[in-house]
């Protein structure tokens, strides 16, 4: 029972609804469309909004207004609808907002190769908007991650009051697969904490610099304020260096100190091998398939798949690294994991980028060609 | 509300915080009277505010605050109104925020959302040094028209009705009945607009030498009306949405799922692709295969290829059928290849060539080939589709594979077509099945291997 053929986006639009999302808006845009279509046929259905923005900046404007009344959001565009989203990313950083964002990532820059996959958007989603504070990245490699890390991004963003991306891909979004939901394993729903009614409104009152501040709905019993200005516990906008430090701080330490929380990954270790490789979305599929090629060959291959891409999963990434003297990245761009990877490990690790971004997939052959033979 | 309020105003963090004489001032409090008129719980109010001083607003008063970036409020008090809509919303924006936000003014009139919208228009960009916006009236002197605005200064009102607005009204902070019109405004059930003309005592009042009667005189030199521009109430959109959307009742139809009931003959991962053109129902007839593989226990991907081009052009499906895990999604070896029109042929061109002996080519017969080692099966797809449908050339052609190849049976992919096409489609569909399948006992035309090219 439960066998189905679907495509990534059909998979997000399913996991956001699992995860109680009552609120979408969108923009139209290749190659993320089918996400809207999806939420504009079924919210309403279960008693939730969508709508169609009139532009990229009206569509999260319009989340991030109902992510403060209390509405679990999600919105999707692709890569140049992601620097429309730009500014209001960094209003939801600031106003501590739980919002989840697909960025069904095409070939770029610019209009680029519309209808055709890429991930040039890493560094990117990594720093979206002006300030340079941490961010939560996910990204599926199949059909059925698609459903659970959407699901998850939205417990994250719960949890943490943050903006939380899923980076995913032309290649995963419009690719239908076999898959089975009812046996994808989820975790138990969260929702955010609010604060009880009464007292005064203290809407960023910090119990610890890296605890996230119990939230009050617009509309709900408990006066609150949201803004896009520096603010105190209360609020208010203020221009005192001690308190707007401590708000930054709280940015940082709510989702740096969860690094552990946040990492998913799948590892796939050999004993004795030297050679790892560390990937990341479709890609990932390919170095399953050039493993198993080189396992059969008699060579000793491990590989690490990241799920999370931010925060850098670090303790992952040094556990597998023990005894590697060879790096693999392969990536659908022209390198851009692979430099936070370079800025963690021993300098006598070889590490070398396996990259092209003409569209097409990275094929196992490229990966053991240039990658892991070259 | 057990006591009357008396004020929506707090002195918290002290007095309103703008110059002596700023128009802003006089404005909040007229929003203050209107708001003791009309005696809203303060927690089912939210004031929104945009950019510049105005921005400076929304803490002042016991209601919830909101402030968010330049020129968006509107969006941000529509995404609050929709998700709560039992939420009195009001926004506080400058006339630089109608400028920057222009196309969510347009498109909140538009709609017809529920908010209340108060442009506090002093003509100029009062908290980063004065210079013009799209209000500032012609000729006048700030920063950035040093010899004077050569732009015309936008109709708020106008612009905002052309656009749909049910309710906008233009008026002064001099005005007495302000409190009033804004009490009348909030009580719309629509979008409403209130364009308010004030000073910006800091800037634009000292070049331009403006007083209250100038502001009259503008008016009245540029045709804007003064009062009610426009009062033709229509139906919410976010009561629209609810009354015509929002199903509960309906349980929701769940998802129709496959289960295993026909044996394959694959003993490997198979690549199957099919090239058709863009309208030709390429990827539908491609899914439905694929769901018939899944119907006879395999695991199938499609991963499709398509121009930006909707109905011209090239599409492109390519299938893998495995009785394992798919990872891989790309083919790199084609076991069949199914190529039904001459936009699939210009884009897969090359890819053809290439194919290897160990592949089968199913091809419209009329369809020019280039050299290649594949074993090359030519059939009448296009005449035969034709008798049935034009559109069903795709499950023609891939009927001819199943029949040929044995690689599923037959029924497994009528079993597809019957659960996931409607009645009308899949009556289509099945009458195609038939006829690609017959292609194969009629008259298969194996192509001698070597081909001059």
């Amino acid at each position: 029972m439960g066998l189905e053929f679907i495509e990534g986006n059909e998979a997000i639009a399913r996991g956001a609804l699992k995860a109680n999302c009552n609120f979408f808006a969108g923009y139209p845009i290749s190659p993320s469309s089918s996400i809207a279509h999806h939420m504009l046929n079924k919210l309403p259905r279960v008693g939730g909004v969508a709508i169609q923005g009139e532009d990229e900046i009206a569509s999260i404007g319009l989340c991030i207004g109902a992510a403060m009344t209390g509405a679990k959001v999600l919105t999707a565009t692709s890569g140049p609808g992601m620097s429309l989203y730009s500014e209001n990313i960094g209003l939801a950083v600031s106003g501590e907002t739980p919002l989840v964002i697909v960025n069904v990532q095409r070939q770029g820059p610019a209009i680029g190769s519309s209808t055709k996959g890429a991930e040039g958007d890493i560094l990117f989603t990594r720093w979206c908007t002006s300030g340079g504070l941490p961010m939560i990245v996910l990204s599926p490699s199949t059909v059925s991650e698609a459903y659970e890390l959407t699901y998850r991004a939205f417990n994250l963003a719960e949890k943490y009051r943050t903006p939380v991306f899923l980076l995913t891909n032309k290649e995963i979004g419009l690719t239908r697969e076999s898959v089975n939901l009812e046996r994808v394993e989820l975790p138990q729903l969260v929702d955010r904490t609010r604060s009880t009614i009464g007292g005064s409104c203290l809407p960023y009152r910090l119990k610890a610099l890296h605890e996230v501040p119990e939230f009050a709905d617009i509309g709900g019993g408990q006066i609150t304020r949201f803004t896009t200005s520096s603010h105190d516990e209360a609020g208010y906008f203020t221009s005192n260096p001690k308190v707007i430090q401590k708000m930054i701080d709280h940015y940082a330490a709510k989702i740096e100190s969860a690094e552990e929380d946040i990492a998913l990954f799948k590892q796939d270790i050999e004993v004795g091998a030297e050679i790892l490789i560390i990937s990341y979305g479709i890609t990932s599929r390919s170095v399953v398939v050039a493993v198993k090629k080189m396992r059969e060959q008699g060579y000793k291959v491990s590989s690490l798949t990241l799920q999370s891409l931010y925060p850098v999963p670090r303790i992952a990434l040094s556990k597998a690294l023990v005894g590697i003297k060879r790096i693999v990245v392969p990536e659908m761009n022209m390198g851009q994991y692979i430099q936070e990877i370079q800025r963690l490990i021993p300098a006598e690790v070889e590490v070398i980028g396996v990259n092209k971004m003409d569209t097409t997939l990275l094929s196992p052959d490229e990966i053991i060609e240039r990658g892991i033979l070259s | 509300m057990s006591s009357v309020i008396d004020t929506y105003l707090t002195d918290e963090i002290g007095p309103l915080p703008f110059c002596p004489g700023c128009g802003h001032d006089p404005l909040l409090k007229a929003l203050d009277e209107a708001l003791v008129t009309l005696q809203p719980d303060p927690a089912k109010t939210v004031i929104v505010t945009d950019i510049g001083c105005i921005g400076l607003s929304d803490r002042y008063f016991t209601t919830h605050g909101f402030h968010g970036l330049h020129g968006r409020s509107i969006t941000y008090a529509c995404g609050m109104k929709l998700a709560r809509p039992e939420l009195t919303v009001i926004v506080l924006m400058g006339d630089g925020g109608c400028g920057i936000g222009g196309a969510h003014l347009l498109n909140v009139a538009r709609r017809n959302i529920d908010i209340t919208l108060l442009v506090a228009n002093n003509f100029n960009y009062g908290m980063t040094g004065g210079q013009h916006s799209v209000s500032t009236p012609l000729s006048g002197i700030t920063p950035t028209t040093p010899m004077g605005n050569l732009e015309g200064a936008m109709d708020l009102c106008e612009t905002a009705t052309a656009a749909g607005a049910g309710w906008a009204y233009r008026g002064t902070t001099f005005d007495k009945d302000l409190p009033d019109r804004i009490a009348e405004a909030i009580t719309q059930p629509g979008f409403s607009l209130l364009d308010i003309w004030e000073m910006c005592t800091a800037y634009y009042v000292l070049r331009n030498k403006l007083k209250k009667k100038d502001l009259m005189d503008i008016m009245g030199r540029n045709n804007f009306k003064y009062g009610l521009v426009a009062n033709n109430t229509r139906p919410e959109y976010g009561s629209q949405y609810r009354a015509t959307y929002v199903d509960t009742a309906t349980p929701e139809r769940k998802p129709r799922t496959i289960e295993i009931k026909f044996d394959n003959n694959v003993t490997r991962q198979t690549g199957i692709v099919i090239a058709g053109s863009a309208g030709q129902k390429i990827r539908s007839a491609a899914g439905l295969f694929a769901q018939s593989s899944m119907y006879s226990g395999l695991s199938a991907t499609q991963k499709v290829d398509y121009p930006n081009t909707v109905m011209t052009g090239h599409s492109v499906s390519e299938i893998i059928i495995s009785p394992e895990r798919i990872n891989y999604t790309a083919i790199d070896t084609v076991d069949y290849f199914v190529l039904v029109s001459e936009d699939g042929l210009k884009n897969t061109k090359s890819r053809i060539e290439k194919l290897p002996s160990t592949c089968t080519l199913y091809v419209e017969k009329s369809l020019k080939l280039p050299h290649t080692e594949a074993e090359i099966i030519r059939l009448p797809l296009m005449a035969t589709a034709k008798k049935v449908n034009r559109l069903s050339i795709g499950i023609v052609a891939l009927a001819a594979l199943v029949k040929d190849s044995g690689i599923i049976n037959l029924d497994a992919f009528a079993e597809a077509i019957a659960a996931f096409q409607n009645p009308a489609a899949a009556e289509i569909s099945l009458r195609a099945l038939d006829a690609g399948s017959a292609l194969i006992q009629a008259g298969k035309e194996v192509e001698p291997m070597i081909v001059s090219s």
